[in-house]
Protein backbone atom coordinates (compact mmCIF):
# COMPACT_ATOMS: atom_id res chain seq x y z
CA UNK A 1 0.00 0.00 0.00
CA UNK A 2 2.71 2.50 0.91
CA UNK A 3 4.33 3.02 -2.81
CA UNK A 4 0.46 3.70 -3.86
CA UNK A 5 0.31 7.46 -5.31
CA UNK A 6 -2.38 9.38 -3.69
CA UNK A 7 -4.93 12.05 -5.30
CA UNK A 8 -4.87 15.40 -4.50
CA UNK A 9 -7.78 15.35 -2.79
CA UNK A 10 -7.58 12.00 -1.32
CA UNK A 11 -8.63 13.60 2.34
CA UNK A 12 -11.77 14.39 0.41
CA UNK A 13 -12.77 10.92 -0.59
CA UNK A 14 -12.02 9.72 2.65
CA UNK A 15 -14.10 12.84 4.10
CA UNK A 16 -16.71 11.79 2.34
CA UNK A 17 -16.31 7.92 3.65
CA UNK A 18 -14.46 6.44 0.55
CA UNK A 19 -13.86 3.00 -0.24
CA UNK A 20 -10.21 2.90 -1.08
CA UNK A 21 -8.73 0.79 -3.58
CA UNK A 22 -5.92 0.71 -5.56
CA UNK A 23 -5.94 1.45 -9.37
CA UNK A 24 -3.55 1.69 -11.81
CA UNK A 25 -1.27 2.50 -9.34
CA UNK A 26 -3.04 5.13 -7.08
CA UNK A 27 -5.29 4.71 -4.06
CA UNK A 28 -8.91 5.30 -5.64
CA UNK A 29 -12.47 5.64 -4.30
CA UNK A 30 -13.76 2.52 -5.40
CA UNK A 31 -16.81 3.45 -4.11
CA UNK A 32 -18.49 6.20 -0.96
CA UNK A 33 -21.66 4.91 0.88
CA UNK A 34 -24.26 5.18 -0.71
CA UNK A 35 -22.78 1.99 -3.06
CA UNK A 36 -22.19 1.51 -6.87
CA UNK A 37 -25.70 0.76 -7.52
CA UNK A 38 -27.00 3.96 -6.54
CA UNK A 39 -24.26 6.24 -7.54
CA UNK A 40 -24.76 4.54 -11.17
CA UNK A 41 -28.51 5.50 -11.31
CA UNK A 42 -27.44 8.95 -9.14
CA UNK A 43 -25.43 9.43 -12.69
CA UNK A 44 -28.16 8.47 -14.93
CA UNK A 45 -30.98 10.83 -13.29
CA UNK A 46 -28.59 13.29 -12.03
CA UNK A 47 -25.41 14.45 -11.73
CA UNK A 48 -22.28 12.64 -10.60
CA UNK A 49 -18.39 13.69 -9.86
CA UNK A 50 -15.85 11.51 -10.50
CA UNK A 51 -12.26 12.24 -9.56
CA UNK A 52 -10.10 11.23 -12.43
CA UNK A 53 -7.30 13.09 -11.75
CA UNK A 54 -4.87 9.78 -11.86
CA UNK A 55 -5.18 10.03 -15.59
CA UNK A 56 -2.50 11.73 -17.65
CA UNK A 57 -2.67 15.23 -19.14
CA UNK A 58 0.14 16.25 -22.01
CA UNK A 59 0.32 19.86 -23.64
CA UNK A 60 2.00 19.44 -27.41
CA UNK A 61 3.25 22.98 -27.84
CA UNK A 62 4.51 23.32 -31.62
CA UNK A 63 8.04 24.15 -31.80
CA UNK A 64 7.34 26.02 -36.03
CA UNK A 65 3.84 25.66 -36.51
CA UNK A 66 0.45 23.53 -35.25
CA UNK A 67 0.30 22.26 -39.23
CA UNK A 68 3.16 20.59 -39.04
CA UNK A 69 2.83 19.22 -35.74
CA UNK A 70 -0.61 17.98 -36.40
CA UNK A 71 0.90 15.87 -39.70
CA UNK A 72 3.80 14.83 -36.63
CA UNK A 73 0.93 13.43 -34.28
CA UNK A 74 -0.80 11.85 -37.73
CA UNK A 75 1.94 9.67 -37.73
CA UNK A 76 1.46 8.11 -34.90
CA UNK A 77 -2.75 7.65 -34.84
CA UNK A 78 -5.61 7.05 -37.60
CA UNK A 79 -6.88 10.00 -36.55
CA UNK A 80 -7.69 13.64 -38.70
CA UNK A 81 -5.62 16.02 -36.05
CA UNK A 82 -4.90 18.60 -39.04
CA UNK A 83 -8.85 19.12 -39.81
CA UNK A 84 -9.62 19.32 -36.04
CA UNK A 85 -10.93 23.06 -35.49
CA UNK A 86 -9.11 24.74 -32.85
CA UNK A 87 -11.71 24.81 -29.60
CA UNK A 88 -12.81 21.31 -30.50
CA UNK A 89 -11.66 17.88 -28.91
CA UNK A 90 -11.38 14.11 -30.63
CA UNK A 91 -11.15 10.54 -29.34
CA UNK A 92 -7.65 9.44 -30.57
CA UNK A 93 -5.32 6.11 -30.25
CA UNK A 94 -1.80 5.64 -30.52
CA UNK A 95 -1.17 2.54 -33.05
CA UNK A 96 1.89 0.37 -32.93
CA UNK A 97 3.48 -0.86 -35.83
CA UNK A 98 1.47 -4.22 -35.90
CA UNK A 99 -1.37 -2.14 -35.62
CA UNK A 100 -2.45 -2.82 -32.07
CA UNK A 101 -3.15 0.02 -29.56
CA UNK A 102 -1.02 1.76 -27.36
CA UNK A 103 -3.64 4.07 -25.40
CA UNK A 104 -6.82 5.59 -26.54
CA UNK A 105 -6.91 9.58 -25.10
CA UNK A 106 -8.14 12.51 -26.29
CA UNK A 107 -6.61 15.00 -27.93
CA UNK A 108 -8.09 18.92 -28.07
CA UNK A 109 -7.02 21.66 -30.48
CA UNK A 110 -6.26 24.81 -28.11
CA UNK A 111 -5.24 27.08 -30.83
CA UNK A 112 -1.95 27.12 -30.78
CA UNK A 113 -1.28 23.94 -28.98
CA UNK A 114 -2.73 19.98 -28.60
CA UNK A 115 -4.01 19.43 -24.95
CA UNK A 116 -3.86 15.37 -24.52
CA UNK A 117 -5.55 13.31 -21.96
CA UNK A 118 -4.60 9.73 -21.81
CA UNK A 119 -5.05 6.69 -19.52
CA UNK A 120 -3.15 6.53 -16.42
CA UNK A 121 -2.04 3.22 -16.74
CA UNK A 122 -0.70 4.44 -19.85
CA UNK A 123 0.87 7.81 -18.92
CA UNK A 124 4.74 6.76 -18.95
CA UNK A 125 4.76 4.83 -21.86
CA UNK A 126 2.82 7.36 -23.38
CA UNK A 127 4.47 10.47 -22.77
CA UNK A 128 8.21 8.38 -23.76
CA UNK A 129 6.47 7.99 -27.00
CA UNK A 130 4.77 10.87 -27.82
CA UNK A 131 8.65 12.47 -26.77
CA UNK A 132 10.11 10.27 -29.11
CA UNK A 133 8.14 10.56 -32.23
CA UNK A 134 6.84 14.45 -32.19
CA UNK A 135 10.00 16.19 -30.10
CA UNK A 136 11.22 17.77 -33.12
CA UNK A 137 8.58 19.20 -33.89
CA UNK A 138 7.04 19.92 -30.36
CA UNK A 139 7.30 20.30 -26.71
CA UNK A 140 5.90 17.08 -25.08
CA UNK A 141 5.00 18.82 -21.31
CA UNK A 142 3.51 16.71 -18.84
CA UNK A 143 0.69 18.88 -16.96
CA UNK A 144 0.41 18.67 -13.17
CA UNK A 145 -3.19 19.51 -12.52
CA UNK A 146 -6.17 17.70 -11.27
CA UNK A 147 -8.88 16.18 -13.22
CA UNK A 148 -12.35 15.93 -12.41
CA UNK A 149 -15.84 14.62 -14.31
CA UNK A 150 -19.33 15.86 -13.73
CA UNK A 151 -21.65 13.43 -15.64
CA UNK A 152 -24.92 13.15 -16.25
CA UNK A 153 -28.49 14.95 -17.14
CA UNK A 154 -27.89 17.93 -14.37
CA UNK A 155 -24.06 18.15 -14.89
CA UNK A 156 -24.85 21.89 -17.20
CA UNK A 157 -27.18 23.01 -14.61
CA UNK A 158 -24.71 21.96 -11.56
CA UNK A 159 -21.15 23.82 -13.66
CA UNK A 160 -23.13 26.44 -15.13
CA UNK A 161 -23.98 27.49 -11.75
CA UNK A 162 -20.09 28.14 -10.97
CA UNK A 163 -19.11 28.72 -14.83
CA UNK A 164 -22.39 30.27 -16.90
CA UNK A 165 -20.44 30.02 -20.45
CA UNK A 166 -20.55 25.94 -20.09
CA UNK A 167 -23.80 25.85 -20.86
CA UNK A 168 -22.97 26.98 -24.52
CA UNK A 169 -20.66 24.19 -25.41
CA UNK A 170 -21.84 21.34 -27.72
CA UNK A 171 -20.58 17.71 -27.39
CA UNK A 172 -16.50 17.71 -27.15
CA UNK A 173 -16.10 21.64 -27.54
CA UNK A 174 -13.18 22.41 -25.27
CA UNK A 175 -12.14 25.62 -23.48
CA UNK A 176 -10.57 27.88 -20.93
CA UNK A 177 -12.61 29.71 -18.63
CA UNK A 178 -11.73 31.65 -15.85
CA UNK A 179 -12.72 30.39 -11.79
CA UNK A 180 -12.02 32.26 -8.88
CA UNK A 181 -8.77 33.66 -10.33
CA UNK A 182 -7.27 30.36 -11.78
CA UNK A 183 -8.36 28.81 -14.96
CA UNK A 184 -10.76 25.89 -15.56
CA UNK A 185 -9.81 23.82 -18.60
CA UNK A 186 -13.29 22.34 -19.99
CA UNK A 187 -14.21 20.21 -22.54
CA UNK A 188 -17.68 18.49 -22.80
CA UNK A 189 -16.93 15.29 -22.85
CA UNK A 190 -17.34 11.95 -20.88
CA UNK A 191 -16.79 8.41 -20.21
CA UNK A 192 -20.42 7.64 -18.63
CA UNK A 193 -22.68 8.00 -21.75
CA UNK A 194 -24.46 10.77 -20.36
CA UNK A 195 -23.83 14.52 -21.11
CA UNK A 196 -21.32 15.79 -19.07
CA UNK A 197 -17.68 17.74 -18.74
CA UNK A 198 -14.18 16.77 -17.87
CA UNK A 199 -12.55 19.86 -15.99
CA UNK A 200 -8.99 19.91 -16.12
CA UNK A 201 -7.96 22.38 -12.66
CA UNK A 202 -4.82 23.44 -11.00
CA UNK A 203 -4.30 21.48 -7.31
CA UNK A 204 -4.32 24.23 -5.66
CA UNK A 205 -8.35 25.01 -6.61
CA UNK A 206 -8.88 21.15 -6.91
CA UNK A 207 -10.34 21.21 -3.38
CA UNK A 208 -12.45 23.91 -3.64
CA UNK A 209 -13.89 22.95 -7.07
CA UNK A 210 -15.07 19.51 -6.16
CA UNK A 211 -16.74 20.95 -2.84
CA UNK A 212 -18.27 23.88 -4.82
CA UNK A 213 -19.37 21.19 -7.49
CA UNK A 214 -20.73 18.58 -4.23
CA UNK A 215 -22.42 21.63 -3.08
CA UNK A 216 -24.98 22.22 -5.60
CA UNK A 217 -28.01 19.98 -5.85
CA UNK A 218 -28.47 16.83 -7.02
CA UNK A 219 -24.48 16.37 -7.31
CA UNK A 220 -22.93 13.15 -5.46
CA UNK A 221 -19.45 11.55 -5.48
CA UNK A 222 -18.67 8.54 -7.39
CA UNK A 223 -16.16 6.15 -7.16
CA UNK A 224 -14.56 3.60 -9.86
CA UNK A 225 -16.88 0.94 -9.32
CA UNK A 226 -20.22 2.98 -11.07
CA UNK A 227 -17.79 4.17 -13.53
CA UNK A 228 -17.07 0.96 -14.90
CA UNK A 229 -21.02 -0.02 -14.96
CA UNK A 230 -21.63 3.41 -16.59
CA UNK A 231 -18.94 2.83 -19.22
CA UNK A 232 -19.47 -0.42 -20.24
CA UNK A 233 -23.59 0.19 -20.01
CA UNK A 234 -22.25 3.29 -22.68
CA UNK A 235 -20.35 0.10 -24.89
CA UNK A 236 -17.19 2.26 -23.88
CA UNK A 237 -13.61 0.49 -24.07
CA UNK A 238 -11.46 0.16 -21.33
CA UNK A 239 -7.91 0.04 -21.94
CA UNK A 240 -6.23 -2.83 -20.99
CA UNK A 241 -9.23 -5.30 -21.29
CA UNK A 242 -11.33 -3.98 -24.33
CA UNK A 243 -8.58 -2.78 -26.59
CA UNK A 244 -4.63 -3.27 -25.82
CA UNK A 245 -1.64 -3.75 -28.38
CA UNK A 246 -3.08 -6.40 -30.14
CA UNK A 247 -6.09 -5.58 -30.51
CA UNK A 248 -6.69 -3.61 -34.06
CA UNK A 249 -9.41 -0.30 -33.97
CA UNK A 250 -11.32 -2.31 -36.91
CA UNK A 251 -11.54 -4.85 -34.14
CA UNK A 252 -12.88 -3.04 -31.21
CA UNK A 253 -15.50 -1.36 -33.39
CA UNK A 254 -13.56 2.16 -33.28
CA UNK A 255 -13.88 2.91 -37.36
CA UNK A 256 -15.92 5.58 -36.20
CA UNK A 257 -13.00 7.69 -34.66
CA UNK A 258 -10.94 7.20 -38.34
CA UNK A 259 -12.03 10.13 -40.29
CA UNK A 260 -12.16 10.02 -44.00
CA UNK A 261 -8.91 11.87 -44.25
CA UNK A 262 -7.03 8.66 -43.11
CA UNK A 263 -8.97 5.48 -45.04
CA UNK A 264 -8.13 4.86 -48.93
CA UNK A 265 -8.86 7.35 -51.05
CA UNK A 266 -8.94 10.14 -48.40
CA UNK A 267 -6.60 13.11 -48.30
CA UNK A 268 -4.43 11.95 -46.11
CA UNK A 269 -4.98 7.80 -46.11
CA UNK A 270 -2.01 5.77 -44.82
CA UNK A 271 0.88 7.07 -43.47
CA UNK A 272 0.35 6.37 -39.60
CA UNK A 273 1.52 3.11 -37.14
CA UNK A 274 -0.07 0.18 -38.35
CA UNK A 275 -1.97 1.71 -41.39
CA UNK A 276 -1.22 -2.37 -43.40
CA UNK A 277 -3.16 -4.33 -41.23
CA UNK A 278 -5.54 -1.29 -40.30
CA UNK A 279 -6.46 0.07 -44.02
CA UNK A 280 -6.79 -3.78 -45.15
CA UNK A 281 -9.07 -4.56 -42.10
CA UNK A 282 -11.41 -1.26 -43.20
CA UNK A 283 -11.68 -3.03 -46.53
CA UNK A 284 -11.93 -6.23 -45.88
CA UNK A 285 -13.41 -6.58 -42.95
CA UNK A 286 -11.74 -7.71 -39.56
CA UNK A 287 -11.44 -11.64 -38.23
CA UNK A 288 -13.08 -10.95 -34.65
CA UNK A 289 -15.01 -7.96 -33.72
CA UNK A 290 -16.08 -6.35 -30.41
CA UNK A 291 -19.91 -6.54 -29.20
CA UNK A 292 -21.97 -6.02 -26.87
CA UNK A 293 -22.90 -9.36 -25.04
CA UNK A 294 -26.35 -9.99 -23.52
CA UNK A 295 -26.29 -13.19 -21.29
CA UNK A 296 -29.86 -14.60 -21.19
CA UNK A 297 -29.42 -15.95 -17.56
CA UNK A 298 -29.25 -13.56 -14.60
CA UNK A 299 -25.65 -14.99 -13.60
CA UNK A 300 -22.98 -12.51 -15.14
CA UNK A 301 -20.40 -12.97 -17.60
CA UNK A 302 -17.11 -11.24 -16.55
CA UNK A 303 -13.63 -10.92 -18.38
CA UNK A 304 -12.23 -13.95 -19.78
CA UNK A 305 -15.55 -16.04 -19.76
CA UNK A 306 -14.66 -18.18 -22.97
CA UNK A 307 -17.55 -17.72 -25.73
CA UNK A 308 -18.48 -20.49 -28.24
CA UNK A 309 -20.97 -20.97 -31.22
CA UNK A 310 -23.90 -22.63 -30.25
CA UNK A 311 -22.23 -26.10 -31.71
CA UNK A 312 -19.73 -25.91 -29.35
CA UNK A 313 -17.04 -24.39 -31.49
CA UNK A 314 -14.84 -21.59 -29.43
CA UNK A 315 -15.04 -18.63 -31.08
CA UNK A 316 -13.95 -15.44 -28.29
CA UNK A 317 -13.76 -14.54 -25.02
CA UNK A 318 -15.73 -11.76 -22.72
CA UNK A 319 -13.18 -8.55 -22.22
CA UNK A 320 -15.55 -6.89 -19.86
CA UNK A 321 -18.45 -8.00 -17.99
CA UNK A 322 -20.65 -7.00 -14.72
CA UNK A 323 -24.11 -5.94 -14.50
CA UNK A 324 -25.64 -2.83 -16.02
CA UNK A 325 -27.82 -1.39 -12.83
CA UNK A 326 -29.76 0.74 -15.65
CA UNK A 327 -31.01 -2.04 -17.08
CA UNK A 328 -30.66 -4.14 -14.19
CA UNK A 329 -29.66 -7.10 -16.31
CA UNK A 330 -26.36 -8.70 -16.90
CA UNK A 331 -24.04 -7.03 -19.75
CA UNK A 332 -20.90 -7.89 -21.38
CA UNK A 333 -18.84 -7.53 -24.26
CA UNK A 334 -15.66 -9.22 -26.02
CA UNK A 335 -14.75 -10.20 -28.85
CA UNK A 336 -16.53 -13.19 -31.54
CA UNK A 337 -14.57 -14.24 -35.36
CA UNK A 338 -16.74 -11.84 -37.17
CA UNK A 339 -19.06 -14.95 -38.86
CA UNK A 340 -20.51 -14.76 -35.02
CA UNK A 341 -20.88 -10.88 -34.05
CA UNK A 342 -24.18 -9.76 -36.38
CA UNK A 343 -26.72 -8.52 -33.60
CA UNK A 344 -28.52 -11.42 -32.35
CA UNK A 345 -26.38 -14.14 -32.80
CA UNK A 346 -27.00 -17.07 -30.00
CA UNK A 347 -23.34 -17.82 -28.49
CA UNK A 348 -22.57 -19.29 -25.22
CA UNK A 349 -20.30 -18.07 -22.30
CA UNK A 350 -18.38 -20.79 -20.09
CA UNK A 351 -19.33 -19.39 -16.46
CA UNK A 352 -18.05 -21.57 -13.61
CA UNK A 353 -17.79 -25.26 -15.50
CA UNK A 354 -21.52 -24.33 -17.19
CA UNK A 355 -22.22 -22.84 -20.83
CA UNK A 356 -24.96 -20.61 -20.36
CA UNK A 357 -26.97 -18.74 -22.96
CA UNK A 358 -25.78 -15.49 -24.50
CA UNK A 359 -26.77 -13.34 -27.63
CA UNK A 360 -24.75 -10.76 -29.07
CA UNK A 361 -26.19 -7.34 -28.86
CA UNK A 362 -26.22 -4.47 -30.25
CA UNK A 363 -24.04 -1.33 -28.62
CA UNK A 364 -24.46 0.91 -26.57
CA UNK A 365 -26.53 -0.95 -24.53
CA UNK A 366 -27.69 2.60 -23.20
CA UNK A 367 -28.35 5.38 -25.73
CA UNK A 368 -25.98 7.99 -25.13
CA UNK A 369 -27.19 11.49 -24.41
CA UNK A 370 -25.04 14.13 -25.96
CA UNK A 371 -25.81 17.92 -26.18
CA UNK A 372 -24.73 17.44 -30.28
CA UNK B 1 -25.73 -17.86 16.28
CA UNK B 2 -22.63 -19.31 15.03
CA UNK B 3 -19.82 -17.37 12.76
CA UNK B 4 -17.57 -18.59 10.74
CA UNK B 5 -13.85 -17.15 9.49
CA UNK B 6 -15.56 -16.99 5.82
CA UNK B 7 -18.09 -14.18 7.46
CA UNK B 8 -20.69 -17.08 7.72
CA UNK B 9 -23.48 -17.13 10.09
CA UNK B 10 -24.88 -20.52 11.35
CA UNK B 11 -27.93 -21.07 13.46
CA UNK B 12 -29.70 -24.33 14.56
CA UNK B 13 -33.36 -24.74 13.86
CA UNK B 14 -34.48 -28.38 14.91
CA UNK B 15 -32.12 -30.84 13.66
CA UNK B 16 -30.83 -28.45 10.68
CA UNK B 17 -28.56 -25.74 10.28
CA UNK B 18 -29.64 -22.80 8.58
CA UNK B 19 -26.34 -20.75 6.96
CA UNK B 20 -26.17 -17.09 5.45
CA UNK B 21 -23.86 -14.18 5.06
CA UNK B 22 -23.03 -11.86 8.07
CA UNK B 23 -23.76 -8.02 7.96
CA UNK B 24 -20.26 -7.25 7.42
CA UNK B 25 -19.66 -9.24 4.95
CA UNK B 26 -23.01 -8.61 2.82
CA UNK B 27 -21.27 -4.51 3.07
CA UNK B 28 -18.32 -5.45 2.01
CA UNK B 29 -19.61 -7.31 -1.18
CA UNK B 30 -21.86 -4.14 -2.20
CA UNK B 31 -25.28 -4.39 -4.30
CA UNK B 32 -25.73 -8.01 -4.41
CA UNK B 33 -26.90 -8.65 -7.95
CA UNK B 34 -26.78 -12.52 -8.94
CA UNK B 35 -27.16 -15.48 -6.27
CA UNK B 36 -26.46 -19.19 -7.48
CA UNK B 37 -28.05 -21.90 -5.47
CA UNK B 38 -27.82 -25.11 -5.15
CA UNK B 39 -29.99 -28.21 -5.87
CA UNK B 40 -32.13 -29.80 -2.89
CA UNK B 41 -30.70 -32.83 -1.42
CA UNK B 42 -26.99 -32.76 -2.70
CA UNK B 43 -24.49 -33.77 -0.12
CA UNK B 44 -22.02 -31.47 0.62
CA UNK B 45 -18.22 -31.88 2.08
CA UNK B 46 -16.60 -29.38 4.49
CA UNK B 47 -15.09 -26.47 1.84
CA UNK B 48 -17.58 -27.45 -1.45
CA UNK B 49 -18.30 -24.34 -3.30
CA UNK B 50 -22.84 -23.97 -2.17
CA UNK B 51 -23.48 -20.81 -3.45
CA UNK B 52 -22.40 -18.40 -5.69
CA UNK B 53 -22.66 -14.42 -4.88
CA UNK B 54 -22.42 -11.55 -7.35
CA UNK B 55 -22.58 -8.23 -6.78
CA UNK B 56 -21.78 -5.22 -9.06
CA UNK B 57 -18.22 -5.41 -8.71
CA UNK B 58 -17.52 -9.26 -8.11
CA UNK B 59 -18.41 -12.61 -7.29
CA UNK B 60 -17.69 -14.62 -4.83
CA UNK B 61 -18.90 -18.05 -3.01
CA UNK B 62 -20.11 -19.43 0.24
CA UNK B 63 -18.26 -22.70 1.04
CA UNK B 64 -20.14 -25.38 2.96
CA UNK B 65 -19.10 -24.93 6.65
CA UNK B 66 -18.89 -28.38 7.41
CA UNK B 67 -20.42 -31.98 5.74
CA UNK B 68 -24.07 -32.42 5.30
CA UNK B 69 -27.18 -32.53 3.29
CA UNK B 70 -28.66 -29.18 1.75
CA UNK B 71 -32.16 -30.34 2.56
CA UNK B 72 -33.72 -26.39 1.62
CA UNK B 73 -32.48 -23.13 -0.42
CA UNK B 74 -34.15 -19.62 -0.35
CA UNK B 75 -35.76 -19.17 -3.41
CA UNK B 76 -35.95 -15.91 -3.15
CA UNK B 77 -32.86 -14.86 -3.31
CA UNK B 78 -32.78 -16.03 -6.57
CA UNK B 79 -35.38 -13.30 -7.50
CA UNK B 80 -34.43 -10.91 -5.27
CA UNK B 81 -30.83 -10.68 -4.68
CA UNK B 82 -30.93 -7.66 -2.95
CA UNK B 83 -32.72 -8.89 0.13
CA UNK B 84 -28.80 -10.16 0.56
CA UNK B 85 -27.58 -6.56 1.55
CA UNK B 86 -31.30 -5.38 3.10
CA UNK B 87 -31.99 -8.07 5.37
CA UNK B 88 -28.62 -10.34 5.37
CA UNK B 89 -29.27 -12.31 8.92
CA UNK B 90 -32.80 -12.53 8.31
CA UNK B 91 -34.64 -12.95 5.11
CA UNK B 92 -31.83 -13.34 3.05
CA UNK B 93 -30.57 -16.87 4.45
CA UNK B 94 -29.15 -19.00 1.66
CA UNK B 95 -30.05 -22.82 2.66
CA UNK B 96 -30.26 -25.19 5.11
CA UNK B 97 -28.62 -28.56 5.72
CA UNK B 98 -28.53 -31.69 7.87
CA UNK B 99 -25.73 -32.58 9.75
CA UNK B 100 -24.93 -35.56 10.97
CA UNK B 101 -24.10 -34.40 14.79
CA UNK B 102 -24.82 -30.73 15.01
CA UNK B 103 -22.19 -30.50 18.01
CA UNK B 104 -19.60 -30.09 15.29
CA UNK B 105 -20.49 -26.36 15.37
CA UNK B 106 -19.07 -26.22 18.58
CA UNK B 107 -16.10 -25.26 16.87
CA UNK B 108 -17.28 -21.88 14.86
CA UNK B 109 -17.35 -18.85 16.88
CA UNK B 110 -19.57 -17.03 19.18
CA UNK B 111 -20.87 -13.60 18.51
CA UNK B 112 -18.46 -11.51 20.90
CA UNK B 113 -15.33 -14.21 18.83
CA UNK B 114 -16.82 -12.76 15.52
CA UNK B 115 -16.86 -9.54 16.88
CA UNK B 116 -13.18 -9.25 17.92
CA UNK B 117 -12.65 -10.52 14.48
CA UNK B 118 -13.85 -7.63 12.16
CA UNK B 119 -13.51 -5.13 14.85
Amino acid sequence: MSDLLRLGLHDLHLGLGGKMVPFAGYDMPVQYPAGVMAEHLHTRTRAGLFDVSHMGQVILRPKTDMETLALAFERLMPMDVLGLAAGRQRYGLLTNDQGGILDDLMFANRGDHLFVVVNAACKAQDIAHLTQHLSDVAEVQPVERGLLALQGPLAETALAALVPGVAAMRFMDQGIFGWQGGELWISRSGYTGEDGFEISVSHAQALDLAQALLAQPDVMPIGLGARDSLRLEAGLCLYGHDIDETTSPVEAGLTWAIQKARRAGGARAGGFAGDTRILHELENGPERLRVGLAPQTRAPMREHVPLFATDGTPIGEVTSGGFGPSLNAPIAMGYVARAHADIGTDLEGEVRGKRLPVTVAALPFIPATFKR
Amino acid sequence: MKYTKEHEWLRVEGDLVVVGITEHAAAALGDVVFVELPEVETMMAEGDEVCVIESVKAASDILAPVDGQIVAVNDKLTEAPGLVNEDPTGAAWFFKMKLDDLSVLDQFMDEDEYNELIG
